[in-house]
């Protein structure tokens, strides 16, 4: 523990550790010392000298951001001296920023505008020229506008530190400095859009965004993102029914302000315009347009008939669907249709794990977890690819902690530039290069050891045992691939696992198994696009699809009904280390509708009670019947995360490894959805490569 | 790329000063050093800089981009930098800029046609005491007038 010392700011008298910043103490107080340069979790800068304090016995006023605290110091934040050093900061920042507020996407949330309009500095006595040069772009997704530029280098600490990209810097001096891309004249980088977040100014801006709305003609609603596992909360702004862009700025949720790509500009699929918007039904070999009564009848008829006739159904879910949207679906297709065959894209052995952790408490991580652990092992997978928040905040915890890091991959990875030791391991060879760690990870204190797809089946119990000798605590996360891949495990959408993993008495066909099954007559896939690389044996089966879009499924579909998206409908859904949020519903996209909605549908227009379809007396159901869900509602309607705890029994599962495979999405992929979002596929680096990580 | 062996030599013992995770600590010599030999910072140079040290390329770049004595394009056998920052200002500094840009016929951080003589104009070198001060390639030239400036440039045209 550090000492403790007492300072006084603005007449009032605190304690703080020695050597906390002025700036974080006066933060502390709720005493705001304004910064553009200065920002929480990045290297300090004192460029700006915005955050300018007075300290009483120093001569000169102090940057209140490098300027630790020690005992006995009196500091004044808003004395008059301070505030006409601060106008004066401005003037100077205002001599070559051009006055183009009124069209200026920042307009209306710049720091820079605040500032101005608390401290004055309206009038500039500055004559000469302002030094102007011509807007660049240097992505798709990335505008620089160096005029406005105030140089507080915070995109440049954001892409080198927090992304470990590095591929901003500031080239030339003086008047003419400006930000430059790695590529000269472009970005060769990961788009996530970091720098054009964090920027205070309007200096950069985004692609997709930029001149299309201003900042408070949108309502903004808090949502998960759809497309990894990581289960970030995006901030979508809306205006008349359109998602403008995507953030989260506010810091709320387990990603304080991290996204990539995805979660900040691939929302864009809702809107594209081969998004379905009203069921089809096959007339005469075609897919014709209907209405949803005449498309549901035709379902629900075949359905009832192929019950009737003690017929084969195969379900296959989605793992994007909300937890609600999988239990509906699973208790229908067991208690409706009287079947088993339900499964879903299998990413990661978690059946498997939770066995091997049975009986344990605190063997799982979250997401903040990640941040304090004091070691982190990673196994088979490229984190900054696929998981880039789990990549964020280990690389945090590596600058702010100095977190030992190991990683275990095929290929080189991003995370082997900071890790203490990075072993390539074939597959198969995992566990063996895990072995020669031993005594580096014990020493690390504890250790959390996330796994991707390469490790399953008896390798996860083995690498539990292996964690157990270790002799120190030891976490786990599984790495699975979509928004809601974990809830569709935990809502049971297996053929032998009911939700909260139970067994269920007669274990039903798996997918591959459905597929290949020559008298299935019924495939009924929600959000499932098992077809694309996979064909069907039963030429006569009868499919019916819900998706957002005709994919390659779809196109053998005898019904397809339009769903919704994850940003137009209520529910939860859970990340990959098992935290439970819950979507709110940006936009409407007219003829969808929820996949609870439909299933529902389905069920009524075949006459089966199966109880009340919305999303929270569904939700209730499942908090009641699904281990670990019992969590508190009111967490989750708050927009937080509840962490779901399902380790405390045995789990009587079949694993079947052979089923378990990523999909292998990078940064630039999300399955179907992502070859519809125009942002993912516009930029370079798009698709991208797993385990080819090459520092530009 | 390929360099002398003296530069080569040269490259080696710098990069020797510094522990194998401190590599970056060795690009302004060693940017400064090429540049001597290549004539510019081309973009060829900040790779091999990058490489070499294993600095991420934008950062090599934004150091060629910091440092005035670091030149992306060809400079003159000569290159003339006059200060013209408040003290070398106050005695005659800025007029010494003019005349040379007359004389030589060009501008700031331009190259005469044959090569010979670039021109710059400076911010301070630490030579106040002695303004107004001059730097022609790594020597100081001190209390410069435009006599003597003249006499400079004529006797440096002959023995180039």
């Amino acid at each position: 523990m550090s000492q403790t010392v007492n300072i006084t700011i603005n007449g009032r008298q605190t304690q703080v550790p020695q050597g906390t910043l002025i700036i974080e103490a006066a933060k502390a107080m709720g005493i705001e010392v304004p910064a553009f340069c200065y920002y929480e979790g990045y290297s300090l800068q004192a460029a700006c000298r915005m955050c300018l304090v007075e300290v009483e016995k120093m001569p000169k006023l102090q940057p209140g951001c490098t300027l630790t605290a020690n005992e006995g110091m009196v500091i004044h934040t808003e004395s008059p001296n301070v505030v006409a050093a601060r106008k004066g900061t401005l003037e100077f920042l205002l001599s070559n920023h051009p006055l183009d507020c009124p069209v200026c996407d920042k307009g209306g949330e710049c720091e820079l505008q605040d500032m101005v309009f608390r401290y004055g500095a309206g009038e500039s006595r500055h004559v000469e020229n302002k030094v102007h040069t011509p807007e660049k772009q240097w992505s798709p997704v990335v505008f620089y506008d160096a005029p406005r530029c105030i140089l507080c280098y915070r995109c440049v600490r954001v892409c080198d530190e927090g992304l470990g990209v590095g591929a901003l810097g500031v080239s030339n001096r003086g008047v003419i400095s400006e930000i430059v891309p790695n590529g000269e004249d472009h970005l060769k980088c990961d788009e996530c859009g970091a720098c054009i977040d964090i920027c205070p100014v309007g200096a950069l801006t985004s692609g997709s965004y930029r001149y299309q709305t201003r900042p408070w003609e949108m309502t903004h609603v808090g949502t998960v993102c759809t497309h990894c596992g990581d289960g970030c909360k995006t901030t979508l702004g809306v205006k008349n029914n359109e998602i403008m862009r995507g953030n989260n700025r506010d810091r709320s949720g387990i990603n304080g302000e991290f996204l990539c790509i995805k979660g900040r500009y691939a929302f864009d699929f809702t809107s594209h315009n081969e998004r379905l918007q009203a069921p089809l039904v096959r007339v005469n070999g075609k897919l014709e347009p209907v209405s949803w009564s005449e498309a549901l009848a035709t379902v629900a008829a075949k359905f009832k008939e192929v019950k009737a006739a003690g017929g084969r159904f195969g379900v296959i879910g989605s793992t994007r669907t909300t937890n609600e949207e999988n239990f509906f679906l699973q208790k229908f297709a067991r208690t409706g249709l009287g079947t088993n065959n339900i499964d879903h894209h299998r990413s990661g052995d978690l059946a498997t794990l939770l066995d091997a952790l049975s009986g344990r408490e605190n063997a799982l991580a979250s997401v903040a977890d990640l941040y304090t652990a004091k070691g982190a092992l990673i196994v088979g997978a490229d984190l900054s690819q696929q998981h880039p928040l789990i990549a964020f905040q280990l690389r945090a915890n590596f600058r702010h902690h100095a977190a030992k890091l190991f990683t275990v991959t095929p290929g080189p990875v991003r995370e082997d530039e900071i890790a203490l030791a990075a072993v390539r391991a074939q597959a198969g060879g995992e566990l063996q290069a895990i072995e020669g760690l031993r005594e580096k990870l014990a020493a690390a204190g504890d250790l959390t050891i996330l796994f991707g797809d390469a490790i399953k089946g008896e390798a996860v119990r083995k690498l539990v045992a292996f964690g157990d000798s270790l002799g120190i605590p030891v976490r786990y996360v599984c790495l699975l691939d979509n928004s809601n891949s974990r809830g569709a495990v935990d809502m049971g959408l297996l053929p032998d696992l009911g939700p909260g993993f139970k067994a269920v008495e007669k274990p039903g066909l798996a997918a591959p198994e459905m597929l290949a099954d020559a008298k299935l007559d019924v495939l009924w896939l929600v959000g499932a696009n098992p077809l694309k690389s996979a064909t069907l044996a039963n030429a006569g089966a009868f499919v019916v699809v819900q998706d957002l879009f005709l994919t390659e499924t779809a196109q053998r579909a005898d019904v397809v009904l339009p769903a919704a998206s994850a940003y137009e409908k209520n529910g939860t859904v859970t990340n990959t280390c098992g935290e439970v949020q819950k979507l709110k519903p940006a936009i409407r996209t007219m003829g969808a509708k929820a996949d609870l909605e439909i299933i529902g549908l389905i069920a009524r227009e075949m006459g089966i009670n199966a109880g009340i379809w919305t999303p929270d007396k569904v939700f209730a159901e499942i908090q009641q019947t699904v281990r670990g869900y019992n969590v508190p509602a009111a967490v989750l309607t708050a927009g937080a995360a509840a962490l779901t705890m399902p380790v405390n029994g045995r789990v009587a599962s079949q694993a079947r490894p052979e089923l378990i495979r990523s999909a292998g999405d990078t940064l630039f992929t999300s399955g179907s959805l992502g070859r519809y979002s125009k942002v993912l596929n516009s930029v370079m680096e798009s698709p991208g490569g797993l385990f080819r990580h090459e520092r530009e | 790329m390929n360099f002398s062996p003296a530069l080569e030599a040269r490259i080696s013992k710098i990069l020797g000063n510094y522990p194998e995770d401190r590599k970056r600590s060795a690009v302004i010599p060693l940017l400064l050093f090429i540049q001597d030999e290549v004539g510019a910072v081309t973009k060829e140079v900040v790779d091999e800089v990058s490489h070499r040290t294993g600095t991420p390329r934008v950062q090599v770049d934004e150091v060629v981009g910091f440092y005035s004595m670091l030149h992306r394009k060809p400079i003159g056998k000569y290159h003339v930098q006059v200060c013209t920052n408040v003290s070398c200002m106050l005695v005659g500094g800025t007029e010494l800029y003019h005349h040379a840009a007359k004389k030589l016929g060009i501008g700031h951080k331009e190259t005469a046609a044959d090569g010979v003589f670039s021109l710059e104009e400076v911010e301070c070198m630490g030579a106040c005491s002695w303004a107004p001060a001059v730097q022609i390639n790594y020597d100081f030239h001190h209390k410069v007038t435009p006599e003597k400036l003249d006499q400079l440039l004529d006797s440096l045209r002959k023995i180039q």
